[in-house]
């Protein structure tokens, strides 16, 4: 291994594996291995379908012209496992279910710290099946479903059968059609009207076997006038071989209804995590995204915000880190089809070596959207002369009456702002740390404590040996 | 050589140019010099020296904090040792919130983790004395702050990190009479036996308000002259030019 990625696989803190064998695993991408997960799950036929014709859609559609470079992907699709199902029976019910293999690893992550304090429901995803699950009663009395995707699509067909990929379509876009035929894991959630979940809903999930590629498909369903948070953090250890993490999230606003969706990954460097964030917000309603990436070889993710009843508003912030032999491809994007609609994006990107982090969003304003407001700010942060940055902000405004604004900054690690530090005590390495939390503070003061910390912590370990 | 700051024979270039010409000049604990100068004669670039900005290099002599060579040590590792910069360009630090930064820069000061009622006490005492507004802690470092602010923050910063050694660069500058006096104030206050400060400055005014022990004099990057507080009134009166003329003479 080259010194430099030696050097990010030492930093690289929870690259740790278990030995735990999986009892299936499937191999390449064929109707076979799309038909034999299916079966794994017990699907109804109608699923099956759903996959296989996904499958016929993603041979269809061409690579992104634009964006990253995929080249290397391409050549190795059928290298990955498609489907990894570890040796657990189904859903565990209470901590004591769970293996003790499994145990360990999120003993290491710090589940069971996180179980004990109040959290509402931990689902925790591991590989490709929910081991754990467990909904606090509170919510079950308020009728909350929070549940694996699998369970959901089980237990709750016909309300699964209404929403799922609605909104993201297999047709939408090359990975969407990868996920829709090969998707395995993630959360379904859905909040009943006029219901408020108080405390955040957290799901853990790490990807744990050698080139296997991780489908997660998460659906939420938030009813008229219902408020939660949903929570995904992610954790991976680092492998050779290249994986593929290519997820689907749709998540549905109703009326007067208040989500918010935050996720901070951290991939092993040598990921391809390839992501089709999309929520749609009815009359009155309210979606933020919350986005951190950091880590991957390559990361492709725009979190969208469909504006489709009047008033609704959503928040786009999201926070970029990319390293030597990285390219973090993100941005956002704000569709206003109703009048006095709202957004906001904040992007803020950091690339330190020879890292690439690029802004990519759209913000549409379709001529029936009167009065429509958006907000784009997007702030680059340069921590080496040879990091690279570029923005490809994108406008389609099809009415007059909408107000656009758009800020776009870059800046470099300043030695005036070291040095300054520095002669208050702080080293080097603190220094242009706090220098990057200071940037990333716009964004990190809308995240739960716990993961503003654990996030300031990341930053840290990523800033270490940076300067000087 | 405990208890004091001593510059021996310092040389020292930026940019292929040679600044300072063979500094010497002795600050004892427990006393207030003052040191004035005209323009360009390398009264900042001393200052920045002695914290370790790396943009200077030092050609030849040595400092040495309470009897040990500082003049390899990095910036921090001089700050640890509890001396300390006032800037006389404050730098803006985005996101960071004058509160968290101060717990942050105290924490490397004590070499521990602040009592959090210690380090209450310490910001509420700092803010009383410069009679500013608790609503500064959480702003954010210097963004936005008036000149005065800036420069208002850096005895803020003083007075909680309680070094030492603090060199105040043209603190003065751009300074209205009532924030001049704040600032006088907040110095004033750290005065006593375990503090010594170098104030740099352009102007006899601030030193009616901090009175100096023994005022330096430097012209073309060396100190010509050391004398006493009148020594100040004399070039307020007389100019540097009879000074200039002495030095040309001996």
């Amino acid at each position: 291994m080259p010194e430099d990625l030696k050097h990010i696989a030492d930093d690289y803190r929870w690259g740790f594996r278990d030995e735990i064998e999986p009892e299936i695993a499937l191999k390449g991408l064929t109707p076979e291995t799309v038909k034999k997960i299916s079966e794994a799950k017990g699907e109804p036929a109608w699923m099956t379908e759903f996959r296989l014709k996904a499958l016929e859609t993603f041979f269809k559609l061409p690579w992104p012209k634009w964006g990253p470079d995929l080249s290397e992907l391409e050549k190795k699709l059928d290298e990955f496992y498609y489907y990894v199902k570890p040796p657990a029976k189904g859903p565990a019910e209470s901590w004591d279910e769970v293996p003790e293999e499994i145990k360990k690893t999120y003993e290491r992550l710090g589940i069971p710290e996180a179980e004990q304090k109040v959290l509402a429901g931990v689902g925790a995803q591991y590989d490709s099946e929910v081991v754990y699950h467990k909904v606090k009663e509170e919510l079950e009395r308020q009728g909350v479903i929070f549940v694996s995707i699998e369970e959901g699509l089980k237990e709750y067909e016909e309300l699964f059968k209404k929403y799922f990929a609605k909104l993201v379509p297999p047709t939408d876009n090359k990975f969407a059609a990868l996920n829709s035929a090969v998707w395995s894991g993630g959360s379904f959630v859905y909040v009943p009207p006029g219901v408020e979940v108080e405390v955040p809903l957290q799901a853990y999930f790490r990807v744990n076997t050698a080139g296997f590629g991780q489908f997660e498909r998460t659906l939420i369903i938030v009813d008229e006038g219902a408020k939660v948070h949903y929570i995904e953090g992610c954790t991976a250890p680092l492998y050779t071989t290249e994986a593929l993490h290519t997820g689907v999230i749709e998540i549905y606003v109703h009326k007067n209804a208040h989500s918010r969706y935050t996720t901070i990954q951290n991939w092993p460097t040598n990921m391809y995590n390839l992501v089709t964030q999309r929520a749609v917000v009815e009359e009155g309603g309210y979606h933020m995204w919350l986005d951190g990436n950091l880590g991957s070889k390559v990361t492709m993710k725009y979190p969208s915000t469909i504006l489709k009843g009047r008033g609704a508003r959503s928040e786009v912030l999201s926070i970029a880190f990319a390293k030597t032999g990285q390219h973090l491809d993100t941005g956002a994007k704000l569709i206003h089809q109703a009048e006095d609609t709202s957004g906001r994006i904040v992007s803020k990107s950091i690339s330190k070596g020879e890292g690439r982090a690029s802004y990519r969003g759209l913000v549409k304003v379709s001529p029936r959207a009167d009065r429509a407001k958006a907000n784009v700010e997007c702030d680059a942060l340069l921590i080496d002369p040879e990091s690279k940055t570029d923005t490809y902000p994108y406008m389609e405004i099809e009415n007059e009456t909408a107000q656009i604004g758009h800020e776009a900054t870059v800046s470099r690690l300043a030695d005036d702002q070291i040095f300054y530090l520095e002669t208050r005590g702080l080293s080097e390495d603190e220094a242009a740390a706090l220098i990057v939390r200071g940037f990333l503070e716009p964004v990190t003061k809308e995240l739960p404590l716990e993961f503003a910390v654990e996030l300031n912590r990341l930053i840290e370990l990523e800033m270490e040996g940076s300067v000087g | 050589m405990a208890n004091r700051l001593e510059i021996q024979d310092l040389w020292v270039s930026h940019e292929g140019k040679t600044i300072l010409k063979g500094v010497n000049l002795v600050l004892p604990l427990g006393e207030v010099h003052a040191l004035m100068g005209p323009n360009g004669a390398g009264k900042s670039t001393l200052g920045k020296v002695i914290a370790g900005d790396p943009n200077y290099q030092v050609e030849k002599g040595r400092i040495l904090l309470d009897g040990e060579d500082i003049t390899e040590l990095t910036p921090d590792e001089r700050a640890r040792k509890g001396l300390f910069l006032a800037f006389q360009y404050p730098v803006e630090v985005p996101g960071v919130q004058v509160a968290n930064f101060l717990r942050l820069a105290l924490k490397e000061r004590l070499g521990q983790e602040p009592p959090i009622a210690e380090f209450y006490a310490r910001l509420k005492e700092a803010i009383e004395l410069l009679d500013w507004d608790e609503s500064v802690l959480s702003r954010y470092l210097n963004e936005g702050f008036s000149g005065g602010e800036k420069k208002k923050n850096e005895i803020l910063q003083l007075l909680v990190l309680r070094p030492r050694y603090a060199i105040l660069d043209e603190t003065d500058s751009g300074l209205d009479i009532d924030a001049l006096k704040v600032v006088a104030r907040g110095v004033n206050s750290m005065r006593g036996p375990e503090f010594a400060a170098l104030v740099i400055t352009h102007y006899q005014r601030l030193l009616n308000y901090i009175v100096p022990d023994v005022v330096h004099v430097m012209m073309d990057g060396r100190v010509v002259k050391t004398g006493g507080p009148e020594l100040a009134l004399e070039l307020e009166k007389r100019g540097y030019d009879w000074l200039k003329a002495e030095v040309a003479g001996a």
